[in-house]
């Protein structure tokens, strides 16, 4: 009974991960099937006709673009944003720290239609009491940076708040005592400790950006990130070119993974090899 | 604060106050005051904003029950205006998107915390994220060519026997919705429940096996208690993300699907009424946080519970 039970689960797992994996191979299949229509039936042979003309799409690539500039500028303000608060909620306590957390975490449940639209609304009316016609204030990209932040942040704070946990702060007081200036603190002590939080983080915050429509479909302007664009296209009609660019998208994302998985398990293997180094010199000892 | 000062120096510190300034005033609290102010504007041409005309009312927020629609439930015939159950619609579906995807989750969480060997789940992990790093757009967009007319899986359904006829799923009211929905969000039931089941002492499990207890028994009066915090955490993430989504509902939808969000685009994108656009999208921050909190209330689970 016990075994049976077993095998049902490792079948429910083969189940659920065909349900998670099978619509991406759907999707990359039909990049390769000559028809215009994006499906993989009927199939009409097999072509490379979608990915020369995505090539081509020059809206599609500038819509690309975009989408990596947006990324890279959440990124780097969501981290720099994020670890400030961080060490800042790290290190305070009391009633100020539950409203200041709460307020933090609170933005990643706010529903996405929200932040475009407030973050809209102020910039613009803010533009309009200033009665400027600067950039910062008209709909556009840069907004849509600004709205992602807004929830971005958090993420990164709570990755950055988790490792500041294993800080040991008496690194920071005997640095200070052997006469660190406070900058050399930040910059020798605290930050390379946080190092690999801040890269999970700055990982994060980019795919999340790339992920990103709600906030991007208020605040864009009249510009395109590739969500939006091939948003507009599935409403409009459209031809495999996409399923080409999401074919790429996911070996990207396979290599890398692969990559990531190849390291793990060289690492464990270094480390099961240690593990029976000790074991064999310890009883050499006792020999 | 003290400790900040003494550590970092009055330079450093005044930077990252400003930063953590900057984030929740310029870009959460202020914006969202500025919303909640302007839903209660009236849509006016440029000129007359600030004018005489430009007073605050409730309009906007009224406007949720203009037009009527008649719909009929358990034989009782009503009239019901179209925003409002489009709203309705869209919480009752997203209820039913989080239950789905805590029946789908739970299984497999209690099989990665308990069952699978500790040396193969790093690569089961990894498999399971790698949908989560395709983009949202992308994962909604596969699902609208399996469930196309004459996509896959009508033809798979039509080659098996088990349909005559092929089905229009996006225009079965909702089901194109939900299924979008949950494949898209029943990861962020998996890893809270995963998590939480994962601190169970393994030896519980058994004691209550060596005692006797069937199998049923010890799920509801062992794991379950015990992941209750992560089975949360994961609901009201599935909940609000489901509420809130806009991509999903619009690529999967048809007519007969209309989501709230869908509503607020159409005044913020199509109408350019911004005004009536912030009161519904307050509206729905403002009911969907009701209905967690009523939910979480439901269950005895407490806000500090879930931040575990």
């Amino acid at each position: 009974m016990h075994r049976f039970r077993q095998n049902l689960a490792h079948l429910y797992m083969v189940l659920f991960l065909v349900f998670l994996l099978a619509p991406l191979v759907v999707m990359s299949g039909a990049a390769f099937n000559d028809s215009k229509l994006p499906s993989i039936v009927p199939w009409r042979g097999f072509t490379t006709t979608w990915f020369s003309q995505m090539v081509q799409d020059q809206r599609m690539m500038l819509a690309f673009v975009n989408t990596l500039w947006v990324a890279v500028a959440v990124a780097v303000i969501s981290v720099v944003v994020g670890t400030a608060s961080a060490i800042l909620i790290n290190s305070i306590s009391g009633k100020v720290r539950t409203v200041l957390y709460g307020l933090m975490i609170s933005t990643i449940l706010i529903p996405g239609v929200v932040i475009g639209i407030s973050t809209m609304i102020l910039w613009t009316r803010m533009g309009n009491a200033l009665g400027t016609e600067f950039f910062l204030f008209n709909p556009g990209l840069h907004l849509s940076v600004l709205g992602q932040v807004s929830y971005i942040a958090a993420m990164v704070m709570l990755l950055v708040l988790a490792r500041l946990q294993s800080f040991d702060a008496d690194l920071e007081e005997a640095a200070l005592d052997l006469g660190a200036s406070h900058t050399q603190v930040m910059r020798r002590i605290l930050l390379p400790h946080l190092y690999p939080a801040v890269g999970a983080g700055a990982a994060v915050a980019f795919f999340q950006s790339i992920e990103n429509f709600n906030v991007t479909q208020f605040t864009r302007g009249g510009a395109d990130t590739l969500t939006v664009y091939v948003f507009s296209q599935v409403r409009s009609g459209i031809t495999p070119t996409i399923n080409a660019l999401a074919f790429l998208l996911i070996c990207v994302t396979l290599v890398l993974a692969l990559v990531y998985e190849i390291n793990r398990r060289r690492r464990a293997r270094i480390q099961a090899e240690r593990e029976a180094e000790a074991r064999r010199a310890e009883e050499a000892m006792l020999l | 604060m003290q400790d900040l000062l003494r550590r970092y120096g009055p330079g450093l510190t005044l930077i990252m106050g400003l930063m953590v300034a900057f984030w929740l005033l310029m870009l959460v609290i202020i914006p969202n005051m500025t919303l909640f102010e302007q839903s209660f504007r009236p849509y006016l041409p440029v000129r007359e904003v600030g004018g005489p005309n430009d007073t605050y009312s409730l309009d906007n927020y009224l406007k949720v029950f203009d037009g009527t629609i008649e719909r009929s439930f358990l034989g009782f015939t009503f009239q019901i205006p179209v925003h409002v159950l489009t709203f309705w619609l869209t919480i009752w579906y997203s209820m039913v998107v989080t239950v789905i995807c805590f029946f789908m989750a739970y299984p497999l969480a209690y099989y990665m915390a308990k069952i699978v060997n500790p040396r193969s789940l790093p690569t089961l992990i990894l498999l399971l994220f790698i949908p989560l790093w395709v983009s949202e757009v992308l994962r909604a967009f596969a699902w609208w060519i399996i469930l196309a007319f004459r996509g896959p899986l009508n033809w798979l359904l039509l080659n098996l026997g088990l349909i005559e006829d092929p089905i229009r799923w996006t225009n079965m009211g909702y089901t194109g919705v939900v299924i979008g929905l949950i494949y898209t969000y029943v990861l962020f039931m998996l890893f809270p429940i995963y998590n939480a089941i994962q601190s169970l002492d393994t030896n519980q499990i058994e004691a209550a096996e060596d005692l006797g207890a069937p199998w049923w028994k010890i799920h509801w009066r062992i794991v379950l208690p015990h992941s209750k915090p992560g089975i949360a955490a994961g609901s009201v993430m599935v909940f609000m993300l489901s509420a809130g989504s806009l991509l999903v509902p619009s690529i999967l939808g048809s007519t007969t699907s209309q989501w709230f969000t869908q509503t607020i685009n159409q005044w913020f994108n199509d109408a350019l009424d911004w005004n009536t656009a912030s009161a519904y999208a307050f509206l729905l921050l403002l009911l969907c946080t009701l209905f967690v909190s009523l939910a979480m209330w439901v269950f005895r689970v407490k806000l500090s519970d879930i931040a575990k």
